[in-house]
């Protein structure tokens, strides 16, 4: 973001200031927030001060999502004894999605589904859009059977003798996406254990079922329902 | 390579992109059908679509919301959303 001080200020005392607020701070949702104002912490992990301009300052700040920089900038001012506020701010990374060759603009997606519909040309669409998978890249994950996506597609949890494989990072209580052998996202999930455990469970619940992705009737139904016969 | 292999690399593919690391612990032996489901970057076109994100540079000016909107139009799919806006009101 860039931040503009309502003074001249040496840039040692910025260093010293920017570095306070790395770690855990306070901040209480503005006056127009959609969310509850009462005080709440949030991580900053990284401040990096890549350039100061007379009173203009640009900074790179990692942090937890719902942090506010608007008041990021105007605490640091406070602090600085001499008051700033934001002036500008872009989003230059979230999740698995950052500033890379999959940025587009709304103008090339017009005109790759333009061409599409005009021609049948795919091949600019399929540059543009990602697979549903991209968006959960960056969590822990666990691979499901396929007689165990029916049921999660349906909603149910999942139990440990669905699991084909997982990723070594699953904990208790993390967001989980569970997908099929294939590599298809079937729903997203809260681990009940961690990988460790459920590399050793041949039976009871390991994730709790958050939020299906999946189609229901893309993978056949596995379980017994009272009229079948 | 076996449907499961290519899935897992695709997995694994998306990841390193995104820059992390999939390790994975192997629980148990398993095959997938071909009859059902497919491979998420052989998917049609049109599923794709309904299946898809776009990493999109919003313009300043229109909110989230309306952008929203407009590809929700511009892809003419029932149902579209985003990720998170960085202000109350953007």
């Amino acid at each position: 973001m860039v931040a503009q001080l309502h003074e001249n200020v040496p840039r040692s005392r910025i260093e010293e200031v920017v570095e306070l607020f790395k770690g855990r701070i306070y901040q209480k949702p503005p006056v127009r927030s959609s969310v509850k104002r009462v005080i709440r912490t949030k991580t900053i992990y990284d401040i990096e001060i890549v350039d100061v301009q007379d009173k203009y300052l640009l900074l790179r700040v990692v942090c937890d999502p719902g942090t506010y920089m608007r008041k990021l900038a105007h605490d640091i001012g406070l602090v600085l004894g001499i008051g700033a506020h934001m002036r500008e701010l872009r989003r230059t990374r979230t999740g698995p999605f950052r500033e890379d060759d999959t940025l587009t603009t709304l103008q090339e997606v017009s005109e790759a589904v333009y061409l599409w519909k005009t021609s049948g040309n795919e091949k600019y669409l399929r540059k543009i859009v990602l697979p549903v998978e991209v968006s959960t890249a960056h969590l822990p994950k666990i691979i499901i059977l396929d007689t165990a996506v029916g049921a999660v597609a349906h909603g149910a949890d999942l139990a440990a003798p669905g699991v084909a494989m997982l990723t070594k990072n699953v904990e208790v209580d993390n967001t989980v996406a569970m997908y099929t052998l294939k590599g298809e996202l079937v729903a997203l999930g809260k681990a009940l254990r961690s990988a460790e455990e459920i590399a050793k469970m041949d039976k009871g619940l390991v994730a709790k079922t958050t939020r299906v992705i999946m189609p229901r009737n893309v993978y056949p139904k596995t379980w017994k329902t009272k009229n079948a016969n | 390579m076996g449907l499961e292999d290519r899935g897992i690399a695709f997995l694994n593919r998306i990841a390193e992109k995104a820059g992390y690391m999939n390790e994975w612990v192997k629980v148990r032996e398993a095959e997938t059908s071909p009859d059902y489901g497919t491979l998420p970057y052989e998917r049609k076109i049109e599923d794709h679509i309904n299946h898809g994100v776009i990493n999109l540079d919003k313009p300043p000016g229109p909110t989230s919301h309306e952008v929203v909107a407009w590809v929700k139009r511009i892809f003419n799919v029932p149902r579209a959303g985003h990720g998170g806006t960085l202000e109350p009101r953007s």
